[in-house]
């Protein structure tokens, strides 16, 4: 997966800092009550702080054996509050940046009469009207009424080159805290500060508005519930052992409950979550939930606009076609003549596609030939070399010119065009002197790789749905050249939100992108609507992310995020309830042994003695958390495949690993333990 | 050994053969409108005319819930006055008395919730009419509530719409279409192999010696059909199915096993035709087919191997651990016997389990704890649904899609309703156990103190609260203080998971399903059933390791 921004690295001496201050921070028994599970861990702590301090009363023999355990027990609470602080660390450092970008600045108002007053940019309220002029920072979100200008909206995207908006269309909304370059507009505030866009990007990465998803919500519950059978399971032995004449130690007890209970998920949930947002946040994605990064991962429908999503918008030559009795190499010959110096995608697209089919002239030489520029009057352009003109233009500007000229049509360039119009294509006739040669093909192009993604996308059991505004004969050109699944032509804005609406239906979960206003209804009905930065606001306040780089094919990689964030917490989760076997193996002999000689039968690691056994296995359940850090952070590695694969795959790994891996590292903490002990 | 084996495969396959078509069959009975219904209909119209229950009506779950309670609260209150008042009505040739309070309450709780728990003895503690219009009558019904809840649940899986179905409907088709004629046939197959089924209470016959014995008599082919095909378990007679009356031939035997086993083997297959996928069936079924012959081969080795304390005195152990056996039966047949009756929770025994070894006590006590391995009629199949539910909500996010069982989405208000199933089972065992374990009142009922005595105290309450209602027996159980807590836990170990999982039923049957695509997680391959494994084991299991290490294990240690 590609980074935008390769900021900081995990351990970032500054940023580790920070997180053990604010792990230490953590400890206050209210903010622990939050997470149930390593609350319980606390509890437990507390008490075995108490038998230490009074140890008379609870009648410890040992002191330092207690000791270790109070120190194994605090450090595995740390550690998991260190995920914690370390994940949100990374993501309060962007919010400092941004923080900058949001210092006070003064606004020009305009007031009722049109006088212009300087007022805080805090004092703004929806609905004013300020100036905004060359230099000037946008005081506030809002949309221009009135001017162009060239706006550099670094502060919020990171890219650097300026970019145009002005007064009505889909460019028409403006951010607070960019800087205007050049020229000036009015602008109408839409928000009232502390509601702007940069201060909801600034909660969102700080992770200030983090609430819970729902799918975390579920998993809590069922750790919860892990929890509370476990706590049964260990009151409930000390009158069941007592029966048969074995007192357990409150240390005992509590040691067990600690290594039962799910803590590796329990210390690491909140930290997967907020490090699945922050992957977001670096590939330059806002999500405003976490809950809409959960249904990224879960789309099953991906709707896309053609232009600029799947193709790139702009067309380019495809084909040069003789009419008349020209050859294709004289079509070629005009056609790269006439956009020698013509500047604008589709001239420039000439000159490619001619170098692929292997022209090699020289351009160097047309230097001081007239250039005559493309203009809305004669619908063509093209140079003039030697007092010939070579033109390309629109079939009917071209014909029009060939006839003043005195020339004839070529008696098959109607047919030709007609086809080529019929496939969605554009054709340009190129001239040269009086004579029609030939026709280039002009055509949407889709972007390469496309098809590739769209192959990623169907094996993960994702459908693609193309919405577009050419006919059906183009549409299914495309489609079929891109790979989608589906798609739908001469589709009008509102068509959208019907093939949303009928996804949802069936069932599915839909992801759509889009950027302009009448996008707005279909990006909130969307499951997961991701809206361009450069679109309006609009459409930004109906969508749950925002992209800011406005590339609409990051959706793709926005859905890989959330599966990823979805598969580390399933991974995680299996992992941590498949170390409780081992656990078992490790310390119930090691408890029972003193009065059981014979429970030595199923130690079935030989550990070197019960004291250095259980504390083993607290060790061992207290590292395994710092351990994994790093794959919550960065997320278990994802490949597109099945569905089948995949959980073959992981299982084997997180699943298999889960109930092996306690058994060597419970075995190795007891080697190095029993040279001391 | 070679023995033990083809005799095990002989009856696994006669199980294939009957529950395949059976759960196809279950499927017409309770899904289809067919042959089936023409059938039966005029049966049932009659019953809902009489009764004056509309079975029309679609259901909520909370009014299907209702519906079910108001049912079994019915037919408590009915039973609980008919045994209180028993020596005085008709049919009563064997003069026994009223039941006393305690007993009663806890002997009609026991067999409505399809437990059968006996801390009565049938030959003098019932008459004729209590056994018939009590015992065989909550046999039915009980096995049709339980039949009721798994119809409604896989409704809820195979359909969308707001409702999961109407309880009378279910109940009465459960059955008319099921039980009864099911019934009918084993009993005629049980008359045939000589199990009495007659009105006389009592026969007095002279002996070989020449004395004058009196025995027990009475309708008992009809209840121990019911018995079994209703994972019910409770015996006529005290002895249960050891007692020649009950069971008399190695044959009577094979069809009291199948009888028990076949309806909770069927349901998968059952609920694989409403699914519309019958791998997803065969997949359940396969899970708990493996666990099933873990368990087996564990209780018939440690049952073969014999008592290791008779090789220290110097006795053989060749034959294995006779104990508490009956011949005619033999180690193989006991042993399969103890596994099915602990696994499809019916209860009933051919063998003393107080007296199998102490690993091949842990088999039953482990089945019940489990409570999932095919279990009783329709609650074990609940049962394993939850289980598989669990197993999608764990793992299911490892292939990077919130979890889904079926298309449904399993969200925080499902699990909440399923950790209440989940956390209900460990608690209503272990803590009246640790209860039992602390007080005067629990442990003077032990009759063997140490290792062992946990394994009474644990097994009583476990089998009360899986609705099993074998005894390990050994435990001096009829005082108040057993007869009030195992009936608390038997209420308990009932309703509260039914309820809970009607709820999830109510909650996933108004989801609009997911389609299936490459990216779903499946859950008709045999990886899930790794996973479907590793979860009842991790989670089930785990839960009881240390109560199980004390009891049995330490047992086993112990002696060796």
């Amino acid at each position: 997966m590609r980074e935008k921004n390769p900021r900081q690295s995990l351990l970032h001496p500054e940023l580790v800092r920070e997180a053990a201050i604010e792990s230490i921070k953590k400890l206050n028994p209210f903010v622990m009550m939050r997470n149930p599970v390593m609350f319980v861990v606390e509890v437990g702590t507390l008490m075995v702080l108490l038998m230490l301090l009074f140890p008379r009363f609870f009648r410890v023999e040992d002191w330092t054996y207690e000791l270790a355990v109070f120190f194994i027990l605090l450090f595995t609470i740390l550690f998991a509050n260190f995920a914690e602080a370390l994940a949100e660390g990374r993501g309060k450092a962007q919010a400092e940046s941004l923080k900058k970008t949001k210092a006070d600045t003064i606004a020009k108002r305009i007031g009722a009469k049109g006088e212009i007053e300087q007022v805080p940019s805090t004092q703004l309220r929806k609905g004013d009207v300020v100036l905004v002029e060359a230099g000037d920072l946008i005081p506030g979100d809002g949309e221009i009424i009135e001017g162009l200008a060239s706006i550099d909206e670094s502060a919020i995207t990171g890219e650097s080159a300026p970019v145009i908006k002005e007064a009505g269309g889909d460019f028409s909304s403006v951010t607070g805290g960019t800087k205007v370059v050049s020229d000036w507009i009015k602008v109408k505030i839409t928000a009232d500060p502390g509601e702007s866009f940069l201060d909801k990007m600034i909660a969102l990465v700080e992770g200030a508005s983090r609430q819970k998803t729902p799918n975390e919500l579920a998993l809590n519950i069922l750790l919860v519930t892990l929890t509370l059978i476990f706590l049964i399971v260990v009151v409930t032995l000390v009158p069941i052992a007592r029966y048969v004449g074995i007192q357990l130690s409150t240390t005992t007890l509590i040691i067990l409950l600690v290594c039962l209970i799910p803590t590796t998920i329990g210390g690491l949930l909140s930290a997967i979550g907020i490090a699945g947002m922050n992957r977001l946040t670096q590939f330059n994605v806002l999500a405003m939930s976490g809950k809409a990064v959960e249904a990224a991962g879960d789309v099953t429908t991906l709707v896309l606009d053609k232009t600029g999503t799947i193709t790139f918008g702009n067309r380019m030559a495809a084909q040069f076609i003789p009419v008349g009795g020209a050859t294709e190499e004289q079509v070629r010959e005009a056609a790269v003549l006439s956009s020698v110096k013509d500047e604008t995608p589709e001239g420039r697209s000439v000159l490619e596609l001619a170098k692929q089919q292997g022209w090699q002239g020289e351009m160097a030489k047309y230097d001081h030939e007239e250039f005559v520029p493309f203009s809305a009057d004669t619908r063509m352009s093209g140079m003039n070399i030697q007092g010939v003109p070579y033109r390309k233009g629109a079939v009917d500007a071209i014909s029009h010119h060939v006839k003043q000229l005195g020339g004839r049509i070529p008696s098959d360039l109607k047919e030709k065009s007609e086809q080529i119009a019929r496939q969605g294509g554009t054709p340009l006739a190129v001239s040269v002197g009086a004579d029609i040669v030939g026709i280039i093909y002009l055509k949407d192009t889709v972007k390469p790789g496309m098809r590739q993604r769209f192959e990623e996308l169907r094996k993960m059991g994702i459908k693609t749905v193309m919405c577009t505004g050419d006919n059906p004969l183009t549409a299914a050109t495309i489609a079929k050249e891109a790979g989608v699944d589906e798609f739908i032509a001469e589709s009008k804005p509102e068509d959208k939100i019907r093939v949303i609406r009928e996804e949802q239906a069936k069932g599915n979960l839909v992801a759509m992108t889009g950027d302009g206003t009448n996008d707005a209804p279909a990006l909130a009905q969307a499951d997961v609507g991701l809206a361009m930065n450069s679109g309006t606001m609009a459409a930004k306040e109906a969508a749950n992310m925002i992209d800011l780089d406005s590339d609409p094919t990051k959706i793709i990689e926005v859905i890989s995020i959330g599966k990823q964030l979805l598969m580390t917490r399933g991974a995680l989760t299996t992992f941590s309830i498949a170390n409780d076997i081992a656990k078992y193996f490790a310390i119930l002999p090691a408890v029972f042994v003193a009065t059981i000689p014979q429970m030595k039968a199923i130690d079935i690691l030989h550990l070197h003695s019960p004291a250095s056994a259980i504390l083993s296995a607290l060790i061992f359940n207290a590292l395994i958390i710092p351990l994994l850090i790093p794959l919550a952070m960065k997320g278990v590695r994802y490949r597109p495949m099945s569905s089948e694969k995949l959980l073959r795959r992981n299982m084997l790994i997180y699943g298999g690993g889960g109930v092996i891996a306690p058994f060597i590292g419970i075995k190795v903490i007891d080697l190095v333990l029993g040279l001391f002990m | 050994m070679w023995n033990a084996f083809w005799q095990y495969i002989f009856i696994f396959l006669l199980l294939m053969v009957i529950a395949m078509p059976l759960g196809a069959y279950m499927y017409g009975a309770f899904f289809r409108k067919g042959a089936i219904d023409r059938f039966f209909s005029p049966v049932e119209r009659v019953i809902y005319k009489l009764s004056g229950l509309r079975s029309q009506e679609e259901m909520s779950w909370k009014s299907y819930g209702a519906a079910l309670l108001v049912v079994n609260v019915i037919l408590l209150g009915l039973s609980y006055g008919l045994l209180r008042v028993q020596h005085v009505l008709p049919l009563n040739g064997g003069k026994a008395e009223n039941m006393e309070p305690t007993l009663t309450f806890n002997t009609v709780i026991s067999f409505m919730t399809n437990t059968n728990l006996q801390h009565y003895s049938g030959e003098s503690g019932l008459s004729i009419l209590s056994q018939m219009a009590v015992i065989t009558m909550m046999m039915f019904t009980s096995a049709a509530t339980g039949l009721a809840v798994a119809i409604a649940l896989i409704r809820a899986l195979s359909q969308k719409g707001k409702t999961i179905g109407n309880f009378y409907q279910d109940f009465v088709r459960a059955n008319v279409r099921v039980l009864l004629p099911l019934s009918i046939v084993v009993t005629i197959l049980l008359v045939a192999f000589g199990v009495p089924q007659t009105f006389s209470a009592r026969m007095t016959v002279s002996t070989l010696e020449g004395g004058v014995q009196t025995l027990a008599l009475g309708p008992v082919a009809s209840l121990e059909a019911i018995k079994h095909l209703g994972t019910n378990g409770g015996g006529f007679f005290g002895a249960n199915s050891s007692h020649p009356f009950e069971n008399p031939h190695p044959l009577t035997n094979v069809i009291e096993m199948l009888s028990m086993w076949c309806i909770p083997a069927a349901l998968p297959f059952t609920y694989g035709y409403a699914v519309k996928k019958r791998k997803q069936g065969w997949v359940l079924f396969a899970t708990m087919f493996v666990l099933f012959i873990l368990m087996l081969g564990v209780v018939y080795k440690a049952e073969q191997a014999g008592n290791p304390l008779f090789g220290k005195w110097g006795l053989t152990t060749d034959g294995g651990n006779m104990e508490g056996k009956e011949v005619r039966f033999g180690i193989p047949l006991s042993s399969l016997f103890t596994a099915i009756t602990t696994s499809a929770t019916t209860g009933s025994v051919n063998n003393m389990h107080d007296s199998l070894t102490p690993i091949g006590g842990l088999v039953p006590l482990a089945l019940m704890m489990l409570n999932n391995v095919f279990g009783g009629d329709g609650v074990g199949f609940v049962n394993i649904l939850m289980y598989a539910m669990i197993a999608v909500f764990l793992s299911g996010l490892m292939v990077g899609r919130t979890p889904e069982f079926l298309g449904r989405k399993i969200e925080p208000k499902e699990m909440k309703l399923i950790v209440v199933a989940l956390l209900v089972h460990p608690l209503i065992i272990l803590a009246p156990s640790a209860f039992a374990l602390m007080t005067h009142m629990g442990t003077e009922a032990i009759s063997n103190p140490g290792f062992h005595g946990i394994s009474q105290v644990v097994y009583e309450f476990t089998s009360s609260a899986a609705n099993n209602g074998s005894g390990f027996e050994g435990l001096k159980d009829n005082t108040p203080f057993w007869n009030i807590s195992t009936g608390m836990v038997m209420l308990l170990g009932r309703y509260l998971s039914i309820i809970a999982m009607l709820a999830v039923a109510g909650s996933l049957v108004k989801k609009q399903p997911v389609p299936e695509t490459a990216g779903t997680f499946r859950t008709d391959t045999a990886t899930f059933g790794v996973i479907l494994f590793a979860t009842v084991f991790i989670i089930g299991a785990l839960t009881f390791f240390p109560v199980l290490i004390l009891g049995p294990v330490a047992e086993y240690l112990t002696i060796r």
